[in-house]
């Protein structure tokens, strides 16, 4: 499989960083565990990546959490910067199959394989990547990190789980549709 | 929506800095800032931090809002670790000194204290250095200079447009947020969290649909001027690095190379006054 870095992947990446920027204040507060969020800014990203692959996928979730972070709170946790790139690198590798741009991505299949993929994806990073980097790069107590690490799995699936993949068929209906004509019999 | 920090025109030495230069020390801070746990380091970090700061002549009035927040996130931070884990200073520096018993299990301790002055202390080597480089970095100066070191210019490029297309979604964001209310749909805290849910999604609909179509007008406007055409580019805003520059590469390249030394020298990440 090879992708292209074209002058669309190009302006995509750009302008999807500065959506999922945007979106970092726009989050809801999971009391329970502090410095978690539900965070409607993953399906962005969720919808990026499957559209336009896993370059553009990775570069918004590294490129978007770091300025995103710096620009709000200014320390930017590194620790959890990686794990959103490979969220977007494992949805990105299957954007050829998902169709998205091209308006086949509103079938069953796709949908499931849609969000086997990002369950995969989110418990690499959530539960796997992010707590021992947590512990590497900061020594922050392990119960603690993995307690975060998932929280921000479970909330990570709900919302792309649910708002990822409305906003995909969704798109994916208007995009691929030639015309609004329908031939009479 | 909050205040963010952005770029302001101004002439001091900070901002005649070269924007490669300034994302490299700010790259090189951070990375030694994450590893060590030294806290004479974090200490020294502290007060260059704070010298660039000055130097820069940043307004209190551009960040504050910003560093209150910060300020709220690390306490809850600090108060977690403390409540997850109250000994975990005592394990990493090997010893235990009880200072009072606060409930149940918890005992406040000399170490667990130490510990967590060191995680606090981290914090505030980093912040000054992001306030820097936010705003004193004008964005296509920085997309030029990466190109400048061999960062493919594609990507520089989709750096900058994320850069200048920030406060255009941001403006969008607001608009179509206050069309969703106009129309009656609850967006502050009251709702409950299901419904909270879904009212954003009534907002994130419309903005990637409406970024859709602008990725597809700003990628056509750029194909017909011939964009990616040719493996060069030509910048406007090109800076040459100044042997001033040079100073300060090197400088931030010796002092996170002589972090690391001090750091690891006796196989540990931690200083430790307890022994």
């Amino acid at each position: 499989m090879k992708f292209k870095l074209g002058i669309r992947e190009i302006v995509a990446m750009g302008i999807g960083t500065a959506l999922f920027v945007v979106l970092t204040t726009v989050q809801i507060p999971v009391f329970l565990i502090p410095n978690t969020f539900l965070q409607p800014r993953m399906a962005v990203l969720a919808f990026f990546s499957a559209a336009f692959g896993p370059i553009v996928g990775a570069v918004i979730g590294i490129l978007g959490h770091a300025l995103g972070d710096a620009i709000y709170y200014s320390s930017v946790w590194w620790s959890w910067v990686f794990p959103e790139a490979v969220v977007g690198l494992c949805l990105g590798l299957f954007a050829k199959q998902f169709e998205v741009r091209e308006g086949g991505f509103a079938v069953t299949r796709n949908v499931i394989l849609f969000n086997v993929i990002q369950i995969i994806g989110n418990a690499i990073a959530w539960c796997v990547m992010a707590p021992l980097l947590d512990i590497l790069v900061y020594s922050e107590p392990a119960n603690k990190v993995f307690a975060q690490g998932t929280v921000a799995f479970v909330l990570n699936i709900v919302v792309i789980g649910f708002l990822g993949t409305v906003l995909l068929v969704a798109y994916s209906k208007i995009a691929g549709r030639q015309s609004g004509l329908k031939a009479e019999d | 929506m909050a205040r963010i920090l952005s770029y302001e025109k101004k002439n001091t030495f900070v901002h005649r800095l070269s924007g490669f230069t300034k994302l490299l020390f700010l790259i090189l801070w951070c990375f030694a800032g994450a590893m060590t746990f030294e806290t004479r380091i974090l200490v020294v970090m502290l007060l260059i931090g704070a010298g660039v700061y000055y130097v820069a002549d940043i307004k209190w009035k551009q960040v504050s809002s910003v560093f209150i927040a910060i300020m709220i996130f690390m306490t809850l931070n600090l108060v977690a670790i403390f409540f997850f884990a109250p000994y975990q200073g005592c394990e990493i520096y090997d010893s235990r000194t009880a200072i009072c018993h606060l409930f149940g299990n918890y005992y406040l301790t000399k170490e667990q204290l130490f510990y967590e002055f060191n995680v606090c202390i981290k914090y505030f080597t980093v912040i000054p250095s992001v306030f820097v480089f936010l705003t004193t970095t004008d964005p296509s100066e920085l997309a030029s200079s990466l190109n400048g070191v061999g960062v493919p210019y594609s990507i520089a490029y989709s750096v900058e447009i994320a850069l200048r297309y920030i406060p255009d979604v941001q403006d969008e964001y607001t608009r179509i947020k206050n069309a969703q209310q106009a129309r009656g749909i609850e967006m502050s805290a009251k709702g409950s969290l299901l419904k909270r849910i879904k009212n954003t999604s009534l907002i994130i609909f419309p903005l990637i649909f409406s970024s859709m179509e602008k990725i597809e007008v700003v990628s056509n406007a750029m194909e017909l001027r011939g964009f990616g055409k040719k493996p060069k580019r030509t910048w406007y805003s090109k800076r040459p690095l100044t042997s001033i520059d040079l100073y300060v590469i090197s400088f931030i390249t010796l002092f996170c190379i002589a972090t690391m030394i001090i750091t690891f020298a006796d196989g540990n990440r931690f200083f430790n006054p307890f022994r």
